[in-house]
């Protein structure tokens, strides 16, 4: 499994509410939700975005709220992996409930640029930013947290 | 090797003699809960899951209060799919308006979280309980929705920060300094994935009301719980308010920690987190420049209980709020409201130009009840002051305790209630 595509690259404490403000949580149709991605950090985003594409950010990257639309926003929005040097925890489960690739590495969260291209092979870990040639390791998720992926996400988990 | 108290419940509730920092377990759990904004994507996920029927119809509490009473169609309809899911399921713990507070005021009030449970919510202040010396934590609706069909969550046991309390609080200074406090000094990542113990012998000078503010808030340090020892104050809350039988845990004496900190009480100040971060943190004193302000929020899961609202009363009673400010007081729960109306603090807020609410999370996390317009600035008690959590995305939200919100509310801008 991998994804290609182009960096969004964000800083420091990138909070649920500006990946997807409170005020649009009253909506329950994903493909309304999703129009609002980050809308409130990156105005652009949603017009850019593009299927594979990748979120690159620094420390503790989807603080605050529990809300499960925020990571689901972003797969709704075609993202194909999130880059970060670290995750809120409630954000890091959520994510891998829902099956959204996320990646801890804070090399390459600090070596991608915005627009570069990015592939990530999610079997190996590695990260590589084709215009700049350098490449990066991710460490791989726990064995346990693997299945989860596998089955994509806890739904299939529990049924399997 | 010891464990601390958090991996003593997880160990007992995952029916292991012991667990370790960094191990993945499966655990029961006693209480999932969920709003009106996580369940009705709880109850879609729950449609894939191949078993349909809940774990058990006692172990799950569903409160409407995020946008409740119904802000809009939209609200309506999320609230009508959690009311047929509840009725359909049988639920003991379904609050509607008239029954509903604040999740994280009204379940411990209800007496369905006691010390020793392992609870998870979908919502992130679920860590509010450890006050009473239970594991819990926010997950998100996927969790729920497992959570509620196998009654059981896997969980990764965290290590755990050693809070050592001294001292007692000074007067006007209250549990949400304590932890805006430690949040400034720790950063809001601080305690990344980490349980945040709280113990020394401090602890007993606070009140429960402090101490369900001070667990409410370790998510913003990034914690994965909060959690106090099972003291006399704690037993008592409980026995006046519990239904179920409670278990004390405490930590083995060699328990291992991450990081240790000392706090002395009685040496903290008013404390006020300027946008956009619950870290970035200055004394009241420290200000310096005068920060007018067009708004005063009193309430929320982390500051809406009784002796908030008594706070704030005490601080506006015989005045006026200030020119141009609207100061919205909103009692977390219906009991908590009933109290405030019996004692005249809702005559003392209404005589003195606030407004009293219903309870709702509402303005809190920009819902509605009180969404600041662009430029504007807030002074509120509530847990988060992210870009727009209120509001415009350039309105700008400072924290702080209902004394100080009380207090600025009545002088137009932000102070200690020593000025007034």
């Amino acid at each position: 499994m991998n994804t290609e595509g182009r960096a969004f690259k964000y800083g420091d404490n990138v909070d649920t509410d500006v990946i997807i403000p409170a005020r649009y949580l009253n909506i329950q149709d994903r493909k309304e939700l999703a129009g609002h991605a980050m809308e409130d950090i990156d105005k652009e985003f949603v017009k850019k975005v593009k299927s594979g594409d990748i979120v690159v950010a620094r420390k503790n990257f989807g603080c605050g709220s529990s809300r499960e639309h925020a990571p689901q926003v972003l797969k709704d929005s075609g993202v194909g992996c999130v880059i970060a040097d670290t995750f809120a925890r409630i954000f890091f489960r959520n994510a891998i409930n829902i099956g959204l690739p996320i990646l801890e590495c804070p090399e390459a969260a600090e070596g991608i640029n915005s627009g570069d291209e990015v592939s990530v092979d999610f079997d190996t870990g590695e990260i590589v930013d084709k215009t700049t040639g350098k490449s990066f390791r991710a460490e791989p998720f726990p064995e346990f947290m693997q299945k989860i992926i596998e089955k994509n996400g806890l739904v299939g988990y529990i049924n399997s | 090797m010891g464990m601390t108290m958090s991996q003593k419940i997880l160990a007992d509730h995952a029916h292991l003699e012991s667990v370790n920092a960094g191990q993945l377990i499966e655990a029961d759990l006693d209480l999932v809960l969920g709003n009106d904004i996580t369940t009705p994507v709880a109850i879609r996920v729950m449609d894939g899951i191949d078993k349909k029927e809940v774990f058990d119809k006692d172990k799950i509490a569903l409160v409407m209060d995020h946008f409740i009473p119904n802000k809009d169609i939209k609200s309506a309809e999320n609230c009508k799919t959690c009311r047929e899911f509840a009725l359909r399921h049988e639920l003991s713990h379904y609050y509607d308006v008239g029954a509903m507070g604040i999740e994280h005021a009204l379940l411990p009030e209800q007496g369905l979280t006691v010390a020793g449970d392992l609870i998870i919510g979908a919502d992130s202040h679920t860590c509010t309980y450890g006050a009473l010396g239970a594991f819990s934590t926010g997950v998100g609706s996927t969790d729920m929705a497992a959570g509620m069909a196998t009654g059981k969550a896997w969980f990764k046991v965290p290590s755990a920060i050693r809070f050592v309390l001294k001292g007692s609080l000074n007067k006007w200074v209250s549990g949400k300094d304590v932890i805006l406090h430690i949040i400034g000094k720790i950063g809001v990542d601080g305690a990344l994935y980490q349980s945040m113990e709280f113990t020394g012998e401090g602890v007993k000078s606070l009140s429960m009301d402090d101490r369900f503010t001070i667990a409410n808030m370790a998510i913003e340090a990034g914690g994965k719980n909060g959690i106090f020892p099972v003291d006399e104050e704690a037993i008592s809350y409980m026995e006046a308010h519990g239904k179920r039988p409670y278990k004390a845990y405490e930590a083995d004496p060699d328990a291992e920690y991450a990081a240790e900190y000392e706090i002395d009480l009685s040496a903290l100040k008013s404390t006020v987190a300027f946008p956009h971060l619950p870290s970035n943190t200055r004394t009241v004193d420290e200000i310096g420049e005068r920060i007018k302000i067009d708004q005063a929020v009193i309430g929320s899961c982390t500051n809406g209980r009784i002796s908030d609202i008594r706070v704030a009363a005490e601080i506006i009673k015989g005045k006026r709020i200030a020119p141009n400010v609207r100061c919205i007081v909103i009692p977390a729960t219906q009991a908590i409201y009933l109290e405030a109306l019996e004692k005249g603090y809702i005559k003392t807020f209404i005589e003195a130009g606030a407004i009293v609410s219903t309870p709702t999370c509402g303005p809190c996390l920009g819902g509605y009840m009180g969404i600041l317009a662009s430029g504007e600035r807030c002074v509120s008690t509530t847990n988060r002051n992210f870009v727009g959590r209120m509001g415009a995305v350039d309105s700008e939200l400072y924290l702080a305790s209902p004394a100080v919100a009380a207090a600025s509310a009545v002088k137009g801008y932000i102070c200690g209630p020593e000025e007034n």
